[in-house]
């Protein structure tokens, strides 16, 4: 397999960053999902009693978080692809020399840094909320949470990878815009289940698991996106007609 | 109107480890069938060599058995009626479909899964619709295209595009606010980018007012002294005939190529037209008399179309016989046939055929 074209997918990147940034959809969007996600694990923590011995009320703000780079991504990535079919640039596109994984790196790396900006920063802010004005109790037991803290910052990556993934996956076989959008969101959800199995508590957050975790989701995102790169077919995407040569 | 050409700075990236080239075909033979003079590359090869290509989307057949050459600076018009497969060839030549069987060869380079990469950077395709990122501006878009094509330095380049197709003025303002026809024209700017061997454009004055047509015209004609080879899709006949050096008229099969006058000579008998100030009294017995009339048919009172085997023969023959006869006559000509009539022709054929 030939290398990729570094600056081809910059190309994409930088494209694809300035269409963000003037659709104002988008934007409102990328504003107004992250401060909603801010919101509850902040009124949680504040809301709790400083007597609280239970670290639920700590793990479950923390992992609350983490829907920001799932649910964030998957409406951008279901649209990568059929967002281009849709308004006819797809085509003139597929012309030029640029490789299929030049433009579904690109097109997920464009997708994947506001996403990360975002996420760390509203983990931020909200460590720095809780750092700064909750009760000294609670705001130690947040900060006890090592394991879940460790698993939020690599989890970040790997869960949005996933989302844009499988949203690109939908994307590059659906036929509508919308239709896209909301299968991308469903699919981007089932790695959520091994949050929600530490929530629940069914398993304890210790280092191990967080690392653990984060190496098999880096193992499922790389495989799916070459699977999905695999999908990509010109034909298929310009007729909607598997390629077939006798 | 202006056509950019300067060296090519589009070539393989420096991360591709050790790019395979592509086998350059060499020259193929001349084309049957056509007198039209071979206007071969310095390397003796056609533009464009087209083998019994055949497309089927599952019992479908887009396009059956279709072989043509086109030389390179020839404009070489594509013209069938609404899913004849004309986008279809198009798409399959333009490297975005495989085809169910037959060969190509663009740009030298034959078609194949293994090649596409080789034969993007020398063709450029420009859709019917023009597919512009309507939020980004002129200039924008054709940054990102020709970042694709990999160019080192495509200000100049995106410049002398835009003045080839009268657009420097509107370079900052952004697509979405563009009418039809502007856009029409940065697509075509587009295609002008990466400075191709081969354009395949699909319909590139739709939308266009005369004006605008007419520059697009002055600019094909200009790529075409600069040796670019244009193939053309339009359902403008007159377009067509203005344009290309040859025509190949598509309805699943290839019904016919070559010359737009030979097509006519080819498909229509030679005919004078004759008007004469009043109907003539006995149109059947003069006509008849004349040797090298074949046949006549009256199309209005006092107007005649006559089959003629030499109508240098025949006219001054029938121009005495109408004087002769003491007919007042207003005009003798040979009779014009279009391209539109060839095409109507051959496209009538077919819809008979069906329906028989």
């Amino acid at each position: 397999m030939k290398a990729l074209d570094v600056p081809r997918v910059r190309v994409v990147v930088r494209k694809e960053l300035r269409d963000f940034k003037r659709k104002r959809s988008i934007v409102v969007t990328m504003a107004v999902l992250p401060a909603i996600f801010l919101i509850q694990p902040t009124l949680t923590i504040f809301l709790a009693p400083a007597s609280t011995t239970s670290n639920r009320v700590f793990q479950v703000p923390l992992l609350f978080l983490l829907l920001i780079p799932v649910i964030m991504p998957s409406t951008l990535a279901a649209y990568s692809v059929v967002g281009e079919r849709e308004q006819g640039t797809l085509e003139p596109l597929l012309t030029t020399p640029i490789r299929r994984q030049e433009f579904i790196l690109g097109k997920a790396a464009a997708v994947m840094i506001p996403t990360l900006a975002l996420s760390y920063t509203v983990f931020g802010i909200f460590l720095a909320i809780v750092g700064l004005f909750a009760k000294p109790a609670i705001s130690s037991g947040v900060f006890r949470q090592g394991p879940l803290l460790l698993a939020l910052v690599l989890f970040t990556p790997l869960l949005a990878g996933w989302a844009i993934v499988v949203g690109m996956a939908v994307s590059v076989r659906a036929s509508e815009v919308r239709v896209a959008q909301q299968l991308g969101t469903l699919a981007s959800f089932p790695p959520l289940g091994a949050v929600v199995l530490l929530v629940v508590g069914v398993i304890q957050p210790t280092f191990p698991v967080a690392v653990g975790f984060a190496v098999g989701l880096l193992a499922i995102d790389l495989r799916a996106f070459r699977i999905v790169s695999q999908m990509f077919d010109r034909e298929r995407l310009v007729t909607g007609n598997k390629a077939s040569r006798s | 109107m202006t056509v950019p050409r300067q060296p090519a700075d589009v070539g393989a990236s420096a991360d591709d480890p050790e790019p395979q080239p592509a086998p350059v075909v060499s020259a193929v033979p001349a084309e049957p069938g056509t007198d039209r003079p071979r206007r071969d590359g310095a390397d003796g090869e056609f533009a464009l060599v087209v083998d019994h290509l055949t497309k089927r989307f599952g019992e479908r057949t887009a396009f059956s058995d279709v072989s043509f050459q086109v030389a390179h600076g020839e404009v070489f018009g594509f013209l069938g009626p609404n899913g004849a497969g004309k986008t279809t060839t198009v798409r399959t030549l333009g490297t975005l479909i495989a085809p169910t069987s037959g060969t190509a060869i663009i740009a030298g380079i034959p078609l194949s899964p293994d090649n596409d990469v080789e034969i993007r950077p020398r063709i450029s395709i420009m859709p019917e619709s023009p597919g512009l990122y309507l939020r980004l501006t002129v200039t924008e878009n054709l940054e990102y295209f020709a970042g694709l094509y990999g160019l080192k330095q495509p200000g100049p380049r995106i410049s002398d595009a835009l003045e080839a197709v009268n657009l420097g003025d509107r370079a900052g303002d952004l697509c979405g606010g563009l009418s039809k026809g502007l856009r029409q024209r940065v697509g075509l700017a587009r295609t002008l980018l990466s400075d191709p061997a081969v354009m395949f454009l699909d319909e590139p004055t739709s939308g266009l007012d005369p004006v605008a047509a007419r520059e697009v015209h002055n600019l094909i004609n200009g790529l075409r002294q600069k040796g670019v080879t244009i193939f053309l899709t339009t359902h403008r006949l007159a377009e067509a005939e203005k344009l290309c050096d040859r025509v190949a008229i598509l309805n699943t099969t290839l019904r016919t190529i070559g010359r737009p006058e030979d097509l006519r000579a080819k498909l229509f008998k030679t005919a004078l037209v004759v008007k004469t100030g009043a109907p003539l009294d006995d149109p059947d017995g003069l006509f008849g008399r004349i040797a090298a009339v074949e046949g006549w048919r009256s199309e209005a009172p006092g107007s005649y179309v006559l089959s003629v085997s030499d109508p240098t023969v025949a006219a001054p023959e029938v121009a005495r016989g109408i004087v002769g006869a003491g007919a007042d006559l207003l005009l003798i000509g040979e009779a014009q046939h279009s391209l539109e009539d060839v095409y109507l022709e051959l496209i009538d054929e077919d819809v008979e055929a069906r329906t028989r």
